[in-house]
């Protein structure tokens, strides 16, 4: 018992019934060949449901181009049934760029004008998607027309094809202006929404047009009034709102007329008010509504109070329960906070708690918010947020995240010693293998022990850290910073933090590596304790871990063959060792400054060092003295101790 | 304006797809299956609103959508549609449809996608929001039902 008029389910279900991806798609080449067939007979009477099974299977993703002529037979058909199914398959398979659809003009023409208002919303419809420019200029006049004289039904149907017509052929713009000005009095509001959105159209194409509509602000306020100030209406209510949809719609119109234009602005003030603190903010349509004015009046030349007010509807919005009101409130705000930046901040609280909101886009939208937020005067309680927010953030939003707060820190940081604290905060928070702005770090007096302390599972910020102080242990010790309480660091201190991170069991082979490395930098820059260093060195002679090993015996040989080059590096100011890895295999941190580049070292000359951490595999390193700009670094899979040379490198 | 509106299942599966501009089929289907990977790992706490993929691009172009049971309804819109009209309108749609169907559930859209069709099209039209009022729309439902069925029942076939 299939009924005609609908898809036959036989063929659906047989398709429903495939278990593979092939099996479905031998189901449906059967179908097409018979439904080939069906269009190359005579009418049988079961011509439109032979296209709309065709359709159905366009749906899916198979070829349905044979079936465009069949369309067009359709559409040209007199019965309404195979009309319908006709258009809409010209609607899905046809578009202006294909023969056929010129084919399909003068069906659209003739049903434009038919007795029967479903058949001229079916021509309305169709050239209202698909009208070529040739036919849009053909058939405007009869658009036109019918936008003056039929029924709702349809004047609403002409009014949006009007507008595909304007987009299509922009100089028609001037032939609806009229039609569309007088709709404006109509009562029905589908009519009327189609109007507003056709004048919307016009208006944003030709700014004579927009001059021209501008007369058109006290009728529309006059719409608006009728529509917030009503009584209870059954036919346009939804959830206490008379047709919000309207409201909204005409509210758009309103900010386009009054951009830029103080008198249209003012015109519409007290309406902008009156909806403003009228509307129920508790039913969702409400809040359409409410936004819809919040900004109309933030994009028009509205008076101060007016905006304060649309302000804090916008901070109530980031009250609200339902995340969508969250999240486009946020939106919002985010665009003005730049031009009303005092109004946005006076809702900086419910902001920042935002940020601890689940939603990931609220999360993001309250962090840009945030951080455009932050100031000199309340860089301190924003950072206290920033960084808790910091410790949970998702994943996506850490760099970002650890980026804005440098910025911001580096910006209004109220002495040097929080700008440190926080960002070594950051460092340990974050614990990514990006060594953020070390220079900053290594130029400011710090605390050794408390960054080898701050947190040991942190290795990429003790590795930092042994590194700064191997590079800069001369000004560390100097004791060089001008702090609130500056910290005097004494070798033994300095070399008591680096022998620490030696010993922990929780430092990693490359740290372990990295403090190495430092103390013997040291054995340069300080003067009291070389022995002691020479001691520590000889020690991890005999470590197990072979790459600690292999370094630690081609540093004692420094001590012992080259002690008087040991000193001439350290003359030339030039860092002694570049320790480049093999390929690295998970683990990979690269020193860079600011800029991008490998960080500078201290002194007059052009030295650039990098320090590459890797989690180091057993196999060997080469070194191999050079005398050219560059040494150079074989890795060898090996197991004795290679040959140990030191070298030096100087770009 | 509206780009397009897809309604597809849990799956991926399409139940509806209605493209206010024109694309190739070929990239109509990648449309539809980039905007499913999208929405289908969304939470569903967290809001309706999606920057646009790559396909259906441009920046000023969004996916809003609603989850309902087995089924996702996405709009693709630009920026001259209030973004939370566009959800109420879906859910202006979607109790349309309840109404039309009766209950309505996946498999009325499945066997009856042509009737879906019919009941946007007096909702959506050529990507703009045509009526909003849901007793219009089905009145007007169905009136045309109406008249596609006396018409097959005047000229009622012989097989």
């Amino acid at each position: 018992m299939t009924s005609h008029t609908h898809i036959p389910t036989q063929m659906i279900r047989a398709i429903r019934s495939a278990r593979t991806q092939c099996e479905e798609r031998g189901v449906i080449q059967r179908e097409c060949a018979a439904i080939r067939a069906q269009f190359r007979q005579a009418d049988n009477g079961g011509r439109s449901h032979n296209l709309a099974k065709l359709l159905y299977v366009h749906m899916l993703g198979y070829p349905a181009h044979f079936g465009q002529m069949e369309c067009v037979r359709m559409i040209a058909s007199p019965r309404y049934s195979e009309k319908r199914v006709g258009y809409l398959g010209a609607m899905m398979l046809l578009d202006e760029k294909q023969d056929a659809s010129l084919l399909i003009t003068n069906s659209i023409k003739n049903d434009l004008a038919h007795s029967n208002q479903y058949v001229q919303s079916l021509a309305l419809c169709t050239l209202a998607c698909m009208g070529s420019a040739e036919m849009c200029r053909d058939l405007a006049p009869e658009i036109d027309r019918l936008l003056r004289a039929s029924n709702s039904y349809i004047k609403k149907k002409a009014a949006l094809c009007a507008v595909h017509i304007v987009r299509k052929v922009h100089e028609l713009g001037e032939l609806f202006a009229p039609a569309a000005r007088s709709l404006l009095s109509e009562k029905n509001h589908g009519v009327l929404h189609g109007a507003v959105v056709l004048i919307i159209e016009l208006c944003e194409r030709n700014p004579e047009t927009l001059e021209r509509f501008r007369k058109t602000v006290p009728d529309l306020v006059q719409i608006m009034k009728g529509l917030v100030l009503s009584g209870y209406s059954p036919e346009h209510d939804v959830a206490g709102i008379s047709d919000p949809f309207l409201q909204v719609r005409i509210l758009r119109l309103l900010r386009i007329l009054g951009r830029n234009n103080e008198g249209a602005s003012d015109a519409m003030n007290d309406l902008l008010a009156q909806v403003a603190t009228n509307t129920d903010s508790t039913k969702t349509v409400g809040n359409a509504v409410l936004y819809e004015t919040v900004l109309t009046v933030l994009d028009i030349k509205s008076e101060s109070g007016l905006r304060v007010l649309a302000v804090n509807i916008l901070g109530r919005f980031l009250l609200n329960n339902d995340r969508n009101i969250r999240y486009i409130a946020m939106t919002s705000l985010q665009k003005i906070v730049g031009t009303d930046h005092n109004a946005v901040q006076r809702h900086r609280g419910t902001i920042v708690d935002c940020l601890k909101d689940q939603d990931a886009s609220v999360k993001r939208r309250a962090l840009e918010l945030s951080l455009a937020l932050v100031s000199a005067s309340n860089i301190r309680s924003m950072m206290k947020e920033l960084l808790l927010f910091l410790s949970s953030c998702p994943p996506e939003l850490r760099a970002h995240a650890a980026s804005g707060i440098f910025n911001a820190a580096e910006r209004y940081a109220p002495s040097q010693r929080w700008h440190i604290d926080t960002m070594l905060h950051v460092l340990i928070t974050v614990n990514t293998d990006r060594a953020t702005r070390p220079a900053a770090l290594s130029h400011m007096g710090f605390s050794p022990s408390r960054l080898t302390s701050g947190c040991p599972s942190a290795q990429s910020l003790v590795q930092v850290a042994c590194w700064c102080i191997g590079e800069y242990g001369d000004l560390l010790l100097r004791g060089d910073c001008q702090e609130t309480e500056p910290v005097q660091v004494t070798e033994d201190d300095a070399l008591d933090a680096l022998e620490t991170v030696l010993q922990s069991h929780m430092s990693s082979p490359a740290t372990r590596g990295f403090a190495l490395t430092a103390t013997m930098k040291l054995s340069t820059r300080i003067t009291d304790n070389v022995d002691r260093i020479r001691s520590i060195v000889s020690i991890y002679g005999s470590c197990i871990d072979v790459e600690l090993q292999q370094r630690a015996v081609e540093y004692n040989a420094l001590f012992k063959k080259y002690d008087h080059m040991r000193y001439a590096m350290k003359k030339s100011t030039c860092p002694l060792y570049l320790i480049s890895p093999p390929p690295p295999q998970s683990v990979q941190l690269h020193m860079k400054a600011p800029s991008g580049d490998s960080l500078p070292a201290r002194g007059t000359a052009k030295v650039t060092q990098m320090v590459v951490l890797n989690n180091p595999n057993k196999v060997g390193l080469t070194h191999t003295h050079t005398h050219t700009q560059k040494g150079e670094h074989y890795l060898n899979p090996t197991n004795h101790l290679p040959m140990s040379r030191c070298y030096h490198n100087r770009l | 304006m509206i780009k397009a509106i897809l309604i597809f299942n849990n799956h991926g599966k399409p139940r509806l797809i209605r493209f206010y501009q024109y694309f190739a089929e070929d990239l109509q289907q990648q449309i539809i299956r980039e905007t499913f990977h999208l929405v289908s790992k969304r939470d569903d706490n967290v809001c309706n609103f999606l920057e646009g993929g790559s396909l259906i691009g441009g920046s000023d172009y969004k996916l809003i959508y609603r989850h309902y049971a087995t089924l996702y309804f996405v709009f693709c819109v630009d920026s001259s549609e209030s973004e939370l009209g566009i959800l109420d309108l879906i859910q202006v749609f979607v109790e349309t449809l309840d109404k039309c169907f009766e209950n309505v559930c996946e498999l009325d859209l499945i066997f009856h996608m042509d009737k879906v069709h019919y009941i946007l099209q007096e909702v959506v039209m050529g990507g703009m929001v045509l009526e909003t009022n849901m007793n219009e729309i089905v009145a007007q439902v169905e009136v045309q039902t109406r008249m596609e069925k006396s018409e097959v029942k005047l000229s009622r076939p012989s097989g």
